[in-house]
């Protein structure tokens, strides 16, 4: 890019060969340090020229208003002629903000309470984990993914444990794929719950933060019960999952079956005839059929503009389709269908899981392919090759053949996909995660212009967006 | 996927237009890629839109170092219609990483091809705002690229020599 930041110019920073002068009168310099940095930080003034090159957010600013083309892009219109320059205000919303659900920042230029055109600002959670992917094993590789979308790291894994062994070519015992499905879809009601905890906290129902976080915790005390760990499980893995379900799980599910149902009965009753629910939600943050297939919105947000279109329906994957369920529609696009289809969407998946408990098949959990799962404990008492393969598997872990493959699952935010392009050796020569939520920030100016800035945070919490699987 | 239409019905007429896109069928024929070049790429993709693939899901590049076009640009389209998926791949130059930019055909394609910049360096050409997205504006590099390295913290450990 030609306008990059000057950085330092040589002059100013010129060596000199006199040695320095210690400072004559220290205390007014420091008086000169004092009220500069109160001029900045406190007065509000302009920041200084010395900070500037510092706190350039030049990409960040406003788009040039005059483009049609990026107002088609980014959707937005141009206040009016009527509406003089000053009259339009900058209000820039997080990334420290509760409503935003991480640290997301919106650039949002207002006229009075309409807002004209958004931009949204992400990268405050990047932390690099593509590239973090390249240096670590397939083996190691699901506890990176893992800690992308903290909500449904369980579906991470699973993408990426599918596309992995897509170009490995393995298959999953039967008990494998049904114990994968059992923890997504139960993955994918605790992620929900999250949400409609916040959908409704930002909406004013803040009993609705309590009781969400209250009903997930069921679930989460099996996830801990299963996997040892609460978030970021590194269950499944390339080869099955990483143990067997333990002793009296069906108690857990029947538990879990009995509590979640009467706790989202409790939500319906709460929202479903609240006037003020419906008058915050219904025809705002619309978003058309058309607008989610360009800007690639998936999951329930395209489901409640209506598009008919499951992933676990249309691709099936780890043998989902065994199991009935119902896809829910929206019609409006708005943020109540999305709550809707979201509502809907728990009890069928905990219809899912009633079908899981009532089918689990019997036999491995994972794969017996040698080359990818480490042996049984016993056999590494009796065999010398057993010892070996289990050294080899833990310390330079298995080859995948040379290739490239796209693996995705439905998430509870849409379509998680798993791009890997392997060239024959341990570690991913590259590991691209596509995510959901990275589409749906991405398609908030279109939902949000033109509507009232009480909207946003509406709008916002209706698009779910996990800021850990926006930025990675 | 056994109900979907078969490959030939789908691809047979952006075959005919597009003589010099070879399509191919990866990892038992389940998954549809089509290597495209450059001067071919905004029109097959706009013609690949008008022929059913009109859900954008994602762009990304790849550094593939030695190979000759260094670079790739690897572009998922998904089509709700056939039940199928297109992955279309376009080698991009290591000396002159310049593409034309998607976003006239998919808006979606607008913050994958920041990213893909972001990361990689690769020009998307005819992009209305072409910055970073997930780096810092003053970011040096581009992290992603196979000769950008992982970086490492030195560590000194309590009872370990003092460093020279």
């Amino acid at each position: 890019m030609s306008d990059t930041p000057n950085v330092v110019t040589g002059d100013s920073e010129a060596p000199t060969t006199e040695a320095p002068v210690a400072p004559e009168s220290t205390a007014s310099q420091t008086a000169d340090r004092k009220r500069q940095v109160h001029d900045m930080w406190v007065a509000g003034t302009e920041e200084p020229a010395w900070m500037r090159s510092y706190t350039n957010e030049g990409a960040q600013e406003m788009l040039d208003a005059d483009d049609e083309h990026l107002l088609g892009l980014t959707g937005g219109t141009v206040a009016g002629d009527d509406v003089a320059d000053d009259e339009l205000q900058i209000l820039n919303m997080g990334p420290q903000h509760p409503s935003t659900h991480g640290v997301l920042r919106l650039h949002l230029e207002l006229d009075g309470e309409t807002i004209r055109r958004v931009k949204p600002i992400i990268g405050y959670l990047h932390t690099g984990m593509e590239k973090t992917a390249e240096t670590l094993t397939y083996m190691q590789g699901s506890t990176n993914v893992t800690r992308m979308d903290y909500l449904s790291p369980l579906h991470m894994e699973l993408a990426f444990s599918l596309a992995v062994e897509s170009l490995l070519g393995v298959e999953i015992p039967e008990r494998g794929q049904a114990i994968r499905v059992l923890l997504t879809e139960l993955n994918r009601v605790s992620s929900h719950l999250v949400w409609a905890a916040t959908q409704g906290t930002d909406l004013g129902a803040v009993s609705m933060m309590i009781f969400g976080f209250r009903d997930r915790e069921y679930i989460l005390q099996f996830f801990e019960k299963v996997t040892g760990l609460r978030m970021n499980h590194n269950f499944i893995r390339p080869g099955g999952v990483a143990a067997d379900l333990p002793d009296g799980w069906e108690e857990d599910i029947e538990v879990i079956l009995d509590k979640v149902p009467q706790g989202v009965s409790e939500y319906e009753e709460l929202f479903n005839g609240n006037p003020i629910f419906r008058d915050r939600t219904m025809g705002v943050g619309v978003i058309t059929p058309e607008e989610c297939k360009a800007m690639g919105v998936s999951g329930p947000m395209a489901r409640a503009s209506g598009i008919n279109w499951d992933l676990r329906k249309a691709f099936p994957y780890s043998g989902i389709d065994q199991y009935e369920f119902d896809v829910p529609l929206g019609t409006h696009g708005d943020v109540w269908d999305r709550y809707l289809v979201r509502m809907e969407e728990i009890k069928q998946s905990l219809g899912i899981v009633k079908q899981v408990l009532e089918t689990m098949p019997s036999g491995d959990y994972r794969t017996t392919d040698r080359k990818v799962t480490p042996p049984p404990r016993k056999r590494i008492d009796e065999s010398m090759e057993a010892l070996i393969h289990h050294f080899k598997l833990f310390t330079s872990g298995f080859k995948v053949p040379a290739g490239e493959t796209y693996c995705a699952v439905e998430s509870p935010r849409g379509e998680l996909g798993m791009y890997i392009v392997s060239d024959g050796r341990e570690k991913p020569w590259r590991m691209h995660a596509r995510t959901p939520s990275f589409n749906h920030v991405q398609a908030l100016p279109t939902m949000m212009t033109d509507s009232l800035v009480a909207d946003i945070v509406a709008t916002i919490a209706s698009a779910d967006p996990v800021l850990g699987d926006v930025d990675r | 996927m056994s109900d979907s239409p078969k490959f030939d019905d789908v691809f047979a007429p952006l075959r005919k237009a597009f003589p010099d896109v070879k399509f191919e069928q990866v990892l038992d024929s389940k998954q549809d890629v089509a290597h495209v070049p450059t001067e071919d790429y905004l029109p097959f993709v706009a013609a690949a839109r008008t022929a059913g693939f009109d859900v954008f899901v994602d762009l990304c590049g790849v550094d593939y170092l030695r190979r000759a076009p260094r670079f790739e640009v690897v572009l998922n389209l998904l089509s709700h219609e056939h039940r199928r998926r297109l992955r279309i791949r376009l080698g991009v130059s290591g000396t002159e990483p310049v593409v034309p930019s998607i976003t006239p055909v998919f808006p979606g394609a607008n913050f994958y091809e920041r990213e893909a910049f972001d990361l990689f360096g690769i020009i998307f050409e005819g992009h209305p705002d072409l910055t970073r997205v997930v780096l810092p504006d003053d970011w040096e590099g581009h992290p992603l690229r196979k000769d950008y390295s992982v970086g490492s913290v030195p560590v000194r450990f309590k009872e370990s020599p003092k460093a020279q």
